[in-house]
């Protein structure tokens, strides 16, 4: 977490621990403070501060638009699981990608129709880092679903993209506070105003009666310090760290034979590094890596905590026994130059290691 | 040493996790994903995993789930709805043992530079005065687990350790609770992972194969009755064959998949003088001579003379035994039945 976020969160813990929905002054301080975290909120996303509702995390966001939109839902292939499992568990249609994991927009565009409800796609993907041309998708959902909420999850977006540039686009907007130096358990759900959702959450109608349940007020202010630190970094973030991630794979795929980088660099953000490598099973991958202290990953996991085949790499086309090699290497503001060389020299030696003994 | 443990979330691999640490080893624990689907018993339910796991960190080692269920579903699911449709009844947990624990994860450990896989498996691994490995039952003679990890030989068990192979079940489940492990009074798993309870074999293989209904034969030709699954037939069963209660008992003698005919005769009927074993694999060398041989998990293990026609086992029985049916693991013990020679699998 970034320390200013940490620090911001300390108070509420001890003196300032009243419950803002309560009616003395203790509460009103708190309450105070999450009117304040609020326009803090808004400002950088570019919304009115009444479109921002705070929620427990990212995946409770794209439920609540998902489910709260109710009926006939579309998203694409590559969705986190927080949008494709409630559309598909709804019926809903789900379209495919092209091999850099950008929205199929002919099959878009045949999908729409009057009765679509709710069209999800996501400003950046999680695995990948690819970035969705939103302002291409909203034209079309516009043109050809005119009943529709448009909703991205912008979870990974926060760090890399200006979000002010594309949130007029969309009527809901997911993210999530960890994803950007914040806490985990809080996140953001901005709702256009004038658009209804049924909450999926019910009870005392905090938030405007859009999301019940006491306010986490510690994580809410610690958010709102986190997003506007990191927009405040934002580019120069952007510069540095793609100059990183280009000399980490331009190294790796030349030292090693058969290092496939997923996407090209122009379609994605900076802070994701992702490639497939050929002949390598991520699960050994990763405990080397884990081993010489390296965290990385590869896909997602289950509920068991294995590595499952990623539908990202499936959606996109990649074939099972190259994605099974998948590697994902995040790069964020703590990264550093001397991190990046280590990084080259341990995947290459893992690599080398792992490819003297044959398996699978 | 440096150790990977396959932790399945039960007691007999946590404390096999406690001696391993006590003995000084590097300990990595890893559970295997196995089975995407149902199931409620199983080495790869959730919860199995989080008792794993949470032994684990008692323990203080680290522990990973390795994802083998593109494997799993290669050499178990598919090969045991395979041979159903052809009328062999498989086993299941020990092509799991031969085929994931003892070869992927083997192979896996090897990569990773680990010196040996330990398992929770009740059964000893010796040297011989000549330095061979030898396979032995367990101790605890109730729990003993040999016959499932019989295919091991000389490489695979070169580099396997059964930490509880040497104690009774009894005295695993007191060090469990003297440890205050987790798992110390969980129940063993008795069943296929990849079948409920709730559905059984029946539903799970109904889902994947087109059953066919069989015609009942006595030993003479006649007819005498119908099945919906001839597939669902194991040659020494005895009901569900579709025959009117309080006549003689009738058993399945022969179940002809192909042509949709089970047979069923008198007890006297199922015995045999031979049987043939399949794919056999050894300990070190192929054996012939006189061995003891056990068919079932804990069927008591009969005295016959082995030999050999190049491919296949033939076991000539000292006394006529019931028929085997086709699949059925089947292994072959030296005469003071402390080790195992080989094994294979019942022919049709």
């Amino acid at each position: 977490m970034r320390p200013a976020a940490v620090e911001a969160m300390l108070p509420f813990f001890t003196e300032r621990f009243a419950n803002p929905s309560g009616s003395h002054r203790f509460a009103r301080d708190a309450r105070r403070a999450i009117d304040e975290a609020r326009d803090q909120v808004a400002g950088v996303l570019g919304v009115r501060p009444g479109e921002v509702v705070f929620t427990g995390c990212g995946t409770e966001s794209d439920n609540a638009a998902v489910l709260g939109a109710g009926g006939v839902s579309l998203c694409s292939a590559a969705e986190h699981h927080a949008v494709l499992q409630p559309v598909e568990e709804s019926g809903g249609a789900v379209v495919g990608v092209d091999a850099t994991g950008h929205i199929d927009l002919d099959q878009l565009e045949r999908g729409l129709n009057a009765d679509t409800r709710i069209v999800s796609v996501m400003a950046v993907n999680n695995e990948v880092g690819t970035i969705t041309d939103l302002y291409t998708v909203s034209k079309l959902v516009r043109r050809h679903a005119p009943n529709a909420l448009l909703h991205t999850d912008a979870v990974q977006a926060a760090c890399w993209l200006d979000i002010r540039a594309f949130a007029p686009l969309v009527d809901l907007m997911s993210l999530s506070a960890h994803k950007f130096g914040g806490p985990k358990g809080v996140g953001v759900l901005t709702i256009r105003e004038g658009v209804k959702l049924a909450p999926i959450i019910r009870g005392g109608g905090q938030e405007r009666e859009r999301r019940s349940g006491t306010h986490n007020v510690a994580g809410i202010v610690s958010l709102a310090v986190a997003l506007v630190e990191a927009d405040a970094e934002r580019e120069h973030e952007n510069r540095r760290l793609a100059a990183f991630r280009d000399r980490l794979i331009d190294e790796l795929t030349a030292r090693v034979d058969g290092v496939i980088e997923t996407v090209p660099r122009e379609s994605k953000i900076a802070g994701s590094a992702h490639v497939c490598i050929e002949g390598i099973e991520s699960e050994s991958l990763l405990f080397l890596l884990d081993e010489a202290e390296l965290c990385a990953s590869a896909a997602s996991a289950c509920a068991s905590g294995a590595m499952e085949p990623s539908h990202v790499l499936a959606a996109m086309g990649v074939k099972r026994g190259l994605a099974g090699g998948a590697l994902r290497m995040s790069l964020g503001r703590t990264t550093t130059d001397a991190d990046i060389d280590r990084a080259i020299d341990v995947v290459s030696d893992s690599v080398r290691r792992l490819r003297r003994v044959k398996v699978g | 040493m440096k150790v990977m443990l396959a932790m399945s979330g039960g007691v007999d691999s946590s404390v096999a996790g406690a001696l391993l640490r006590q003995q000084g080893h590097d300990v990595v624990g890893v559970t295997m994903k196995l089975w995407g689907g149902d199931s409620d018993s199983g080495c790869c339910s959730v919860s199995d995993v989080d008792d794993a796991r949470r032994v684990a960190q008692q323990l203080d080692i680290d522990h990973l789930v390795f994802n083998f269920g593109d494997d799993f579903n290669e050499h178990v699911v598919a090969p045991y709805v395979r041979d159903h449709a052809l009328g062999i009844t498989p086993n299941p947990c020990i092509e799991c043992n031969r085929h994931l624990k003892f070869d992927r994860l083997l192979r896996r450990a090897d990569q990773l530079d680990f010196d040996a896989v330990a398992t929770g498996h009740h059964a000893r691994i010796d040297r011989a005065p000549d330095g061979r490995y030898l396979l032995g039952r367990g101790a605890d003679a109730a729990k003993d687990q040999s016959y499932v990890v019989h295919m091991l030989g000389q490489d695979a068990l070169a580099r396997t350790l059964f930490p509880v192979g040497d104690i009774d079940k009894t005295e695993v489940r007191r060090l469990a609770t003297e440890l205050g492990l987790r798992t110390a009074s969980k129940p063993d798993s008795q069943d296929v992972c990849f079948i409920t309870s709730t559905g059984g074999r029946e539903t799970f293989l109904g889902n994947r194969i087109a059953f066919r209904p069989g015609r009942v034969v006595d030993t003479d030709g006649s007819s005498v009755g119908t099945v919906d699954s001839v597939e669902m037939v194991t040659i020494g069963q005895r009901r569900g064959i579709g025959l009117p209660g309080g006549g003689p008992k009738r058993y399945v003698v022969d179940v002809d998949v192909p042509n949709a005919v089970v047979t069923v005769g008198t007890d006297a009927d199922l015995f045999v003088r031979q049987l043939v074993v399949d794919s056999p694999t050894w300990n070190a060398e192929p054996f012939e001579g006189h061995a003891l041989v056990q068919c079932s998990a804990h069927g008591e293990p009969k005295p016959g003379e082995v030999v050999s026609d190049g491919r296949r086992v033939i076991v000539n029985w000292a006394e006529p035994q019931r028929r085997i049916a086709p699949g059925q693991s089947v292994v072959l013990y030296e005469l003071s039945d402390r080790y195992v020679l080989g094994g294979g699998t019942a022919a049709r």
